[in-house]
This record gives C-alpha cells, structure tokens and sequence, in this order.
C-alpha cells in the first residue's frame, strides 16, 4: 500500500508541475505579455517599463521559478485589472465554488445510483428502459441552455425559486441541478454495469441461497463492491464540474471562481487566469489521487498493479 | 457443421444451393437488419441527415438573408404563437434585430456541424496516434501517454478554451483548433485499451512471427480491428466539440457576431428570454437534437457493429 501511495503521490506531482509549466507558458502565447498589458496605441518607454516592473525582460527560466516559488509560498502575482494579491481574490470565492460543487455532485449521485441499481435488477424492465432514455437526454442537453430553461420555468414562470444570486440555500437548488445531472448519465451507467457483473458473481449465489432477504443482499452485499469503480468516477466528475462552473455561475451569477475568471477573461487579467486554472487543475490531482487511495483501501486488488 | 458439408458437397459440386444456404440470410443480410431494425440508430441518423441537409442546402432552403436586419420587424413571434403579429413570412419569427430566424438556424446549423467535424479530426488524429502507439508498444511509451492522458485530464477544458481564445483572438479557426487541441484524450485513452486489447490476438503474434514490420502490423492487422471503436468516440466526440463551442459562443469568446451559431444565438436572447422565450427555445431545442442525433447514431454503431458488447 505504502509503495502504490508513493507512486501515485510521484505521478500526481509531476502532473502538477507540467501543469504549472504549461499555465506559466500562457504567458507568451499572444507573443510579448508587456505589449498586450500595456494596450493598443502604448509608447515604447511605457511598455519598457511594464516590462520591467512584471519581470519579463529576465531569461524564462528564471521567471517560470520565480513563479513557481512564489505560487508555492501562495503568491500567485498581483491581478492586472484589480490591483490586488490574486490569490486573495481566489480563496474569497473558492469555498462558494466547492460548496456549489458539492451540492451538485450530491444532486448527481443521488439521482444515478439508485436508477442505476434498478436499472441493473431488472434488466430490459420499463425502469431500465426509462433510466438509459434519461441518461441519453441527459447528455445531449447544454449546460447553458438547461440552466436558462430551469431559470424560465421555476424562476419566472412558477415563481418556485430565487433566479440569480447567492442569499440562501434555495439559490443553489437550480445551479446544483443544472451542473449535477451532467454527472449523472455516465454515473448511472457505471452503476447498472457494476451492479449488472456482482449480481451474476457467485458469493451473491451463496448469500441468496443461504435465505438472505433479497433487499440485503441487494444493498449490503451488491452495492457495496459495485460502487467502488463509481468512487473513481465521481472524483473525476466533480474535478470537470468544477472547471464547468464557470458556465453556471455566469447564468445564475454566483460569485464564485467560475464567475471571478469570466471577469477576468473579460479583463485579460492573466495572472488571474492563470491563478485560477493552476488552482482547478492542481484540485483535480489532488481529489482524483485521494480517491485512487480511497479506492485501493477499498479494493485491495488495485494495489497490486 | 460436418454434417451440412456432406449434404451440400455434391450439389454444390453442381452449382446448386440447398434450401437452408437460399433461406439463410447472408451476412450482408444479418447486418441489414440489425440496422434497420436498431430505432436508436434509425431515428438518430434520419436527423442527422436532416441537419446536415439543412447545413448544406442552407443557401437554397433560406427563406431571407440570414444578415439581413429589418429593425421595423423585430421580435416577430414563431407562427404557432397567438399574436397579430404572426406571419408566415417568418414561419419562425425574427431575433432582436429583425433577422429572421428560420434562416439563421440553417445557418447555425453549417457552423456547428463544421466546428464539431473539424475539432474532432484534429483531436482524433492526435488521440489516435498517441493511444494506439501507447496500446502497441507499451512500456515507457504506455507510460509517457498515459501521462499526457492524465495532464490533460486535470486541465479544466472550458476554461483553458477560454483562456487561450482571450488571448489569441476569437475566430473561426481559432476555435476548431483549440477544440481539437484539448479535446483528444477519450479518443487516446479508448483507442488505448482497444489496440492494447487486438495486440494481445494470435494473428498479432502470427504476423510478427512471420517478421512484418511494426508499419504493417499497425496498418493491416491493428487498424482495421479497432476502426469500430473509432468511429464511436468520433461521434461521441463531435458531439462534444459541438456543446464545447456553443457554451464558447454563449459566453461570447467562441463564433463572433454576427455569424450565426446557435450558442451565440441563445447568448443573444439571454436577455429577452423573459419576454420572448421562444428565442432561446428554438436554437436550444436545435442543438440538443443535432447533439442526440449524433450521440444516438454513435451508441447504435456500438450496438450494430459489436453486439457481444452491448450495455
């Protein structure tokens, strides 16, 4: 276990640095940083001296450590637009995002596992029928768009629920739906496939045939392997909801890290961007290496490879 | 087996088919109708070919010019709704601008339909290369892949899309290439397991044993057996291009103004919406059947093409 953990905490490492890598190199993809901060029209003198007072007129090299240790002391630069640390900025509305994240995932999950289980029960039945047309639907429905349609139909029409904004727990009902049943298709699939494999398995064979009550074997002994490969799953979901944010935010305007990089991508601001992406991508390795572990304590099998 | 081979020597000798060879169906046949027979696969390639007839013939089938403003009729409603305003003349009413909108979603149709095929050869291409040379060789290639799989996995894609289309400048081309550029990695991680999985055959090992080259192998041995696995992440990944570039366009960095995309188009009426929801209805409604046309006719190819594999 202690080796599987050193060798996953080595990858997600060097994952992170390449990361760090290609976020910094976003700095030279419009050609030269100091003229594009500088604006259309600047004097040379003017765009000498950005250039000075940002550091680029040093080698790259020598910039991207800099960077790179200051990111690692939790400096990640000053905002171009708001004049202020970034990484301020950042942590201020990144528990909004989480929480906006999470109330999705559970939105998601809880919708697919149990379609899931019983599209797996009984397999070709109306239930399983109804939860694959919904995972199909699902999938071909835009983000954006759902999240206008919710807003239409239970904002305006039927007046259920607040429509922008962030003042109470029922303003993350809509932005939780529209983010989370984008989960919920591969989810359901992933369930119906691993519950479809355990309930063939031979151990379900001895407990059923031992006179086990049906709903035991079903929740206790099935599900409890079949969700394991879902685990995974879910981590790397909620890493892509988090990046996907940013659509929902914009719609519902919640003022989280979605809504801080739209301003900032309107601005250029690209420490900000920058900051940002280097935040979401470095969550992802973290959460997706948390749940390799998870997994491994679960399944001991994983260890192996 | 042995037994219809002895009943059927003779009169084959002769040229004559036994009643069971004439009744059974031919291969052809079985795969005929597995097709027409798979609703998920019929109804999802009849619009499809609806759309892309729309795309193609968006010039000839246009009632207006899909540019052309006439503010004094703005904000026409679609025929179906009751207003004097009403006319057949827009069978689907006019934007903000007084352009008609039937004639803006054929339009829209050509952009989403080229945006989604050009980002998904060039990410296919690329996923394609690096997943079957990490599934063939594997070893420090599998691993170097699987690497670039996971770094890329771990960038937020909209954002990076984003992010770069700021900085570079928003166009057409900008767009299908940066699309293309961050979306190979389901195309590498399937076309991984599927050459990892035809490696492992006989005649992989036949073929090598009769010293072929690693060309050949990949060209003539492996490719053709991992083509149907292919062609389904390729629509699924169309599909995806499709929604990447409409949410790009409806946060105004994807397809510029005032070409019609359909994502655009419902960013543009995000703020009528209240008054008027129809004009983000139309074009939503649109995308999502081109999006589950596409992704239908995909699963039905897994169906129709690997029936073992069936979910």
């Amino acid at each position: 276990m202690a080796i599987f953990a050193l060798k996953r905490l080595g990858v997600a490492l060097l994952v992170a640095l390449t990361v760090s890598l290609i976020t910094f190199s976003m700095n030279y993809l419009s050609g030269d940083p100091a003229i594009t901060i500088a604006g259309e029209g600047a004097r040379i003198e003017d765009i000498e001296n950005i250039r000075r007072y940002y550091g680029f007129d040093r080698p790259i090299l020598v910039q991207y450590w800099d960077w790179l240790w200051n990111a690692l002391h939790g400096d990640l630069g000053r905002s171009y637009s708001l004049r202020v640390p970034v990484a301020d900025v950042i942590f201020e509305r990144l528990p909004t995002t989480m929480l906006l994240g999470a109330c999705a995932i559970t939105f998601g999950l809880t919708l697919a596992i149990p379609l899931g289980v019983l599209a797996a029960v009984k397999p070709n039945s109306f239930f399983d029928r109804l939860a694959l047309t919904l995972a199909v639907v699902g999938q071909a429905m835009p983000t954006f768009w759902f999240g206008l349609t919710l807003i239409l139909v239970f904002g305006v029409m039927l007046r259920w629920l607040p429509i922008t904004g962030q003042a109470s727990w029922w303003n993350f009902v809509m932005p939780a739906v529209a983010l989370g049943y984008n989960v919920a298709p591969a989810v359901m699939r992933l369930t119906r496939a691993g519950m479809l494999e355990v309930l063939a398995s031979d151990y379900i064979r001895t407990a059923r045939a031992k006179g086990l009550r049906p709903m035991k074997v079903l929740f206790k002994h099935a599900l409890r392997n079949a969700v394991i490969p879902v685990v995974a799953l879910a981590a790397v979901q909620f890493g892509f909801m988090l990046g996907g944010s940013i659509v929902i935010e914009t719609i519902f305007q919640i003022n989280g890290l979605g809504y801080l990089a739209w301003e900032s991508i309107q601005r250029k601001d690209l420490p900000m961007m920058q900051a940002i992406v280097l935040i979401l991508s470095i969550i992802y390795v973290v959460i997706t290496f948390l749940a390799d572990m998870l997994n491994a304590f679960l399944d001991p099998r994983i260890r192996v490879t | 087996m042995a037994e219809t081979t002895i009943t059927r020597t003779p009169l084959a000798r002769a040229g004559i088919q036994t009643a069971e060879e004439i009744l059974a169906p031919s291969p052809g046949a079985m795969m005929r109708r597995r097709v027409f027979g798979h609703f998920g696969l019929m109804f999802g390639a009849f619009v499809l070919l609806a759309i892309i007839a729309m795309a193609i013939f968006a010039n000839v089938i246009s009632p207006h010019d899909a540019y052309d403003q006439q503010l004094g009729r703005k904000l026409i409603p679609p025929i179906w709704h009751d207003s004097p305003k009403v006319t057949w003349n827009h069978p689907l009413g006019t934007d903000h601008l007084g352009r008609d909108y039937l004639s803006r979603l054929y339009h829209g149709a050509q952009v989403s339909l080229l945006i989604g095929f050009s980002a998904m050869i060039i990410s296919g291409l690329i996923g394609t290369v690096l997943g079957v040379l990490a599934g063939y060789f594997g070893g420090r290639v599998d691993m170097v892949v699987n690497f670039l799989i996971t770094t890329r996995l771990s960038m937020p894609v909209i954002l990076v899309a984003l992010a770069v289309v700021s900085i570079i400048g928003s166009s057409l081309t900008v767009v299908i290439w940066v699309l293309g550029l961050l979306i190979w990695d389901r195309f590498a991680v399937v076309m991984r397991s599927a050459t990892q999985q035809v490696r492992s055959l006989e005649f992989v090992t036949a073929a090598e044993a009769l010293g072929c080259s690693h060309l050949r192998i990949l060209l003539t041995e492996i490719a053709p057996n991992v083509m149907n696995h292919l062609i389904v992440v390729a629509t699924l990944e169309m599909a995806h291009a499709i929604l990447l570039e409409a949410a790009l366009s409806f946060l105004g960095l994807g397809v510029q103004p005032p070409t019609p995309s359909w994502g655009l188009m419902i960013s543009e009426a995000k703020g009528l919406m209240y008054f008027d929801p129809w004009l983000i209805a139309i074009p939503g409604v649109a995308l999502f059947m081109l999006v589950l046309s596409i992704n239908l006719v995909g699963d039905g190819l897994r169906d129709v093409t690997a029936p073992e594999n069936r979910s």
